[in-house]
């Protein structure tokens, strides 16, 4: 197998970074490293702690610039200087940990940021009650079926949250979705039940961004693979060229693999 | 207000327990307890003047209590809120008296100082991302600097001249000093004033863009600035809007005495933190409401003024201060863990 092989593709990419790198100080914390997102099709990026994965997800949601390489939105060489630019081009990033603010109802997460509003002048005002149906309904939509949409997001189930913060991303016209850890602290239902939102997304046409470190998630729901390790990208592969097995070894070092198999096998 | 059809998996909440999760609730209770006990033990704490006193000594706490609040549920505090009063109503004086123009004259240009004032507290605290303790204090500290250092280069006394018949000084009193008569109690203007603010204030926090943005930057402040809200305004607007309320308690400062002592204003700061506190406002912030700071406002003008109906020692309000507000922060985490739980 030929590693960091890029997958040809005749369409134009959503997003396409190319040989992308970013250094924070002396600390190198990504080399060199490219992927496509195409629209109805999910690119997941596999890797482990201290991989990268962080920093590829800070560019491409406008957070932190790169330094070097290029990055194309619809085939147009750009460059992201605010998560709300990023957000008017398009692409919409939920966070494992910062997606929500958990003591506001769920309705006022859900429009944080686009909230839409009525009347004119010093009356214009929030459109609350438009808000909060739907909030209700487009969580239905997702299959989420809330109990009430005035009660903190914080005392929604992980697994709810992840969902809420894809339902209105969804929502507000997302082309592309990046999704940071969606499974990380999930049991195994729970990650079922966003892995298939996840796949809900993908099959509205959005462009999916998938961050983990779990390879049996990634090969679930993925088309495509990108993995990581200490800031440089040592696969990118389609799904048709390589298997669960080899993801599992590939992120796992491999040879390291065999290394720690060893060390713990039992003496007979 | 809702259009959802009744779930059948939602428990009625009882209206006692939505009651219960209001962040105002403690406060109410509080101010409840607190009145009766002044009725009780101050024979004249009842009478409809009293009321007036007691209504009008909230109302100068209160002014400053609603941005004060505003701030604290975006997540910040602002240590210089008590000597900017000072500031703005100095700047006013100094500045219609020097100029020998008319006093709405200075009246203008101490809104735009003050605002300028707040904007830089806002603007230093973004830019550097210190805690806002940090920053205010050192703004605190500067203002009390100039406000005695510049009273005394100017006018040589820790006092500025009085401005009393200089023109529009009748006008200006009317807007933020006067007195209206309802019946035959008086009642002091700044009452209305409070009462504009904390609607204002409300309608702000609940029904604009600009008040989710606010519960949001005190709540999660980097989920905030991910789904697009503009943090660095949002926090320089909150300081703008402490600004905007010291402009009205300095007017009203100088247009009560029509003389502005350099000096006041110290210690303050607190008092209307601790009001923002009392009504409900997490110190953490992204939680909390104007109506709950008129309420905190509220129990400080029935404390102050019944010690002194009740004929005792006004050392004693100190204690009750610091007594309340211990009760009320109890109260609300009480009442707030009680509210949130999900059975």
């Amino acid at each position: 197998m030929t590693p960091a092989t890029t997958p040809t593709d005749s369409r134009t990419p959503l997003v396409e970074l190319s040989g992308v790198s970013k250094h924070y100080g002396n600390v190198r914390a990504l080399e060199g490293v490219s992927l496509e997102v195409h629209g109805g099709e999910i690119t997941c990026v596999l890797g482990d702690n201290g991989a990268g994965k962080s920093t590829l997800i800070k560019i491409i949601a406008g957070l932190h610039g790169h330094d070097a390489g290029t990055l194309s939105l619809d085939g147009e060489e750009t460059r992201l200087s605010s998560p709300r630019e990023a957000l008017d081009r398009g692409i919409a990033t939920v966070y494992q940990d910062l997606a929500v603010v958990p003591l506001m109802p769920v309705w006022r997460n859900f429009f944080l940021g686009s909230e839409p509003r009525k009347g004119t002048g010093p009356l214009k005002r929030m459109d609350v009650d438009l808000m909060r149906r739907t909030t209700h309904a487009e969580l239905l939509r997702m299959g989420i079926d809330l109990r009430d949409v005035d009660q903190p997001i914080g005392t929604l189930s992980g697994g709810e949250r992840q969902c809420v913060a894809i339902a209105r991303a969804v929502y507000f016209g997302a082309k592309v979705l990046v999704l940071d850890e969606p499974t990380a602290a999930l049991g195994v239902k729970q990650s079922g039940v966003v892995l298939k939102y996840v796949a809900a997304a993908r099959d509205q046409g959005l462009g999916v961004v998938l961050i983990t470190h779990n390879p049996h998630h990634a090969y679930l729901v993925g088309d495509r693979f990108v993995l990581l390790k200490r800031g440089t990208m040592v696969g990118n592969h389609a799904r048709d060229e390589t298997t669960l097995d080899d993801l599992t070894r590939q992120m796992a070092g491999g040879s390291d693999l065999d290394d720690l198999r060893h060390e713990l096998e039992r003496a007979p | 207000m809702s259009t959802l059809a009744p779930d059948e998996r939602l428990l009625r909440v009882s209206p006692l327990r939505k009651l219960l999760g209001r962040p105002e609730l403690g406060s109410v209770v509080g101010a409840l307890a607190v009145f009766v006990f002044f009725a009780f033990a101050a024979d004249s704490f009842l009478r409809a003047s009293s009321l007036s006193t007691v209504l009008y000594a909230s109302s100068t706490i209160g002014i400053m209590a609603v941005p004060v609040a505003l701030l604290m549920i975006g997540g910040e505090f602002d240590l210089s809120a008590g000597v900017m009063v000072t500031s703005s109503a100095l700047v006013s004086s100094m500045f219609s008296y020097q100029m020998t123009a008319n006093v709405w004259v200075g009246v203008g240009v101490s809104l735009l100082v003050t605002l300028a004032i707040g904007a830089f507290n806002g603007f230093m605290l973004t830019r550097t991302k210190l805690p806002s303790f940090i920053i205010t204090l050192g703004t605190f500290l500067m203002l009390t600097g100039m406000n005695l250092g510049f009273t005394k280069l100017i006018d040589g006394t820790v006092s500025t001249k009085t401005i009393a018949d200089m023109e529009g000084f009748p006008a200006a009193r009317d807007v933020f000093a006067s007195t209206l008569t309802v019946g035959d109690v008086n009642f002091k203007i700044t009452i209305l004033w409070w009462f504009g603010l904390v609607a204002v204030a409300s309608w702000i926090l609940l029904r604009t863009r600009a008040g989710n943005w606010i519960f949001a930057v005190g709540g999660n402040q980097d989920a905030a600035r991910a789904v697009g809200v503009p943090v660095a305004k949002t926090k320089i607007g909150l300081y703008m809007g402490v600004a905007f309320g010291a402009w009205i308690s300095g007017q009203h400062l100088l247009f009560s005495y029509d003389v502005v002592q350099s000096g006041e204003g110290v210690g303050n700061e607190l008092i209307y933190i601790i009001a923002a506190v009392i009504g409900g406002c997490l110190i953490t912030g992204g939680y909390g409401s104007a109506a709950g700071s008129a309420v905190g406002a509220l129990i400080f003008g029935m404390t102050s003024k019944g010690i002194v109906f009740a004929e005792w020692n006004p050392d004693w309000f100190k204690f009750f201060l610091g007594a309340m507000l211990l009760l009320a922060t109890l109260l609300n985490a009480w009442v707030r863990k009680r509210a949130e739980a999900t059975t």
